[in-house]
């Protein structure tokens, strides 16, 4: 079949050959960092087309969340974006305790920032030191690596688990921050800024860098607006859009932060967005220790023994307790119905999620608007006519995670 | 001038009269019911309108009610004004013998996906969509599987059902 392109290759009116090369990234290749594929039509090393094919990691959440009661689908939300999960913990909570009407301690508050704000950092590290590893710079990504594996040991003493972390509970935190929390959190103040500028000078200036990454993977703010882009992305391009900002939630009207932006929405200015948000974050989480320092250090949770899991030594004294503790392990709380949308700003974007109650035990419908998902639709037209190795950039910069393009 | 539910309401009502129905505000967003037949003018309208501005699609998906007669499939979407700040929810509800919706893909780039998911869970037509195919399930698969007629687990299983809980 005649083609436009490599019209010097002379074809025979009945071969099967093509002009153009198919090539398969993925669904296993180190350059997707998940699994899901892309099948590409190269000419030469031009991308002429693209097809994206997901699912392979498709676990049916919403199917499986219809028959779960409200506490267990907490960790259902720790496998959407892996790299972030307290965010999409925390943000289950808030669209359960909006739906039930609970109001949160102001130090509840400021406890899921901290929490929000090391996860959204530990994302954005894998993102950029991703891009790095991409462009063939593999040591930033060591460097970096030794500040997420701290951020890591904090989730653990808060919750004893470091990937899917499924931190706190519907209602607060289901134990407060220990004493070696604090001190591996200040530790992780101590040093993260040192890291992060041996980042940025590894990096943000490099002529190579740079020349790899200013230009590629581009798309305009109209054309990311109607994508649906959010997040870093969609600020890269010029649009201050950032959830905590819009619609505050968890108290992040009270913390004073800039929304970092970029110009034309390549490769670099995503970088850059991430690089200015992973300092943004870390203002935060030093705004709000100071904050959570002039409140009663013993509140951890709000005071709604209906819906928060008693602890432990009082389900076994108090007959109260344990009838609590009964009913919310068996799923037997009061639900109202209702019809909630609550967005939260996760690492890749407006992360929402949609609950439909009718009052039974468990959810009618629960749908997840995730990022990823959205936004990962642009990339045949952010890669069409660049470069093979462009679109590999392109592809880790806008940090696509198999777990939230699948749910 | 900010972006009452008032204002909207009256300027829906005044465009598309008896279609469009059942205003309420919950949990901070205005949400109406509108004609299936009419979604696409509605969203053109609520894109192009200079007051009106709607012109992000936060997402679309659908919700099955297998007890409303006629009206089994119900397809939600969430719109924003990202300059006024505002969000509305836009349902409209199809019977799932014919699940038809117009497609609003030319109108969002980004509805191709999401109406692509909607119709792998739950069947419905998105007529004039691009390429309306699987996309998270098995191209082999001949149901849609978040119907409520496809239970989780086994059906015949009772010990997990309301009635188990004295609901």
């Amino acid at each position: 079949m005649p083609d436009q392109h490599n019209q010097h290759i002379q074809l025979a009116e009945e071969s099967i050959e093509k002009q153009t090369t198919t090539l398969n990234m993925g669904p296993t290749h180190p350059a997707t960092h998940g699994i899901f594929e892309n099948v590409l039509e190269i000419d030469g090393e031009i991308v002429l087309s693209s097809t994206q094919k997901l699912g392979y990691i498709h676990r049916a959440f919403e199917k499986i969340a219809e028959r779960r009661p409200y506490g267990q689908i907490q960790p259902l939300t720790d496998r959407l974006n892996y790299c972030s999960s307290p965010i999409n913990n925390i943000g289950w909570q808030l669209t359960v305790e909006k739906l039930l009407g609970l109001e949160m301690p102001k130090r509840v508050d400021y406890l899921r920032v901290i929490i929000m704000e090391l996860a959204r950092i530990s994302d954005h590290l894998v993102c950029n030191s991703v891009v790095a590893v991409d462009t063939g710079a593999l040591t930033p990504f060591t460097y970096v690596f030794q500040m997420r594996e701290r951020i890591y040991e904090i989730y653990e003493s808060v919750c004893g688990a470091r990937l899917t972390t499924n931190i706190g509970r519907i209602g607060g935190f289901e134990r407060n921050f220990t004493d070696e929390t604090w001190s591996k959190l200040n530790e992780f103040m101590r040093l993260f800024p040192k890291s992060l500028e041996e980042f940025e000078t590894l990096l943000n200036r490099n002529r190579i860098f740079m020349d790899r990454c200013i230009g590629a993977g581009k798309i305009s703010a109209e054309r990311a607006l109607n994508y649906g882009f959010t997040g870093p992305n969609l600020r890269a391009t010029g649009v201050d859009y950032d959830v905590r900002v819009h619609t505050p939630y968890s108290s992040y009207q009270d913390f004073d932060f800039k929304i970092p932006v970029g110009t034309v929405g390549d490769v670099y200015d995503r970088f850059m967005v991430r690089n200015g948000e992973m300092w943004e974050s870390y203002s935060i989480i030093q705004q709000a220790i100071a904050k959570v320092k002039d409140l009663d250090p013993s509140i951890y949770h709000a005071d709604v023994p209906a819906y928060y899991l008693p602890e432990k030594k009082e389900v076994y004294t108090k007959m109260e307790a344990l009838i609590y503790h009964f009913k919310i392990v068996m799923g037997e709380i009061d639900i109202k119905a209702g019809e909630v949308y609550h967005p939260v700003e996760g690492g890749n974007g407006e992360l929402g999620f949609y609950l439909i109650s009718d009052g039974g035990r468990t959810p009618f419908r629960l749908h997840f608007r995730r990022p990823c998902f959205i936004y990962y639709q642009a990339y045949p037209e952010m890669i069409k006519n660049g470069l093979l190795s462009d679109a590999v950039i392109a592809l880790s910069s806008l940090n696509v995670i198999a777990g939230e393009l699948d749910a | 001038m900010s972006l009452t539910n008032e204002y909207i309401q009256g300027r829906l009502s005044e465009k598309f009269g008896t279609d469009v129905s059942d205003f309420e505000e919950t949990f901070g967003i205005f949400s109406f019911n509108i004609k299936a037949e009419k979604n696409i003018q509605a969203l053109q309208f609520l894109f192009e309108d200079n007051a009106l501005g709607f012109q992000f699609l936060t997402d679309i998906t659908a919700i099955h009610y297998p007890d409303r007669v006629a009206q089994e499939l119900c397809v939600v979407y969430h719109l924003h004004n990202l300059v006024a700040n505002k969000r509305i929810r836009m349902r409209l509800s199809v019977p799932i013998v014919q699940p038809d919706v117009n497609s609003a893909t030319s109108l969002y780039s980004s509805a191709n996906w999401m109406e692509r998911e909607t119709y792998d869970f739950f069947g419905v037509i998105f007529v004039g969509h691009p390429d309306l195919t699987r996309i998270l399930n098995v191209d082999e698969m001949d149901y849609f599987p978040m119907r409520k007629e496809y239970p989780m687990e086994d059906p015949t299983r009772s010990d997990k059902d309301d009635a188990m809980f004295g609901r």
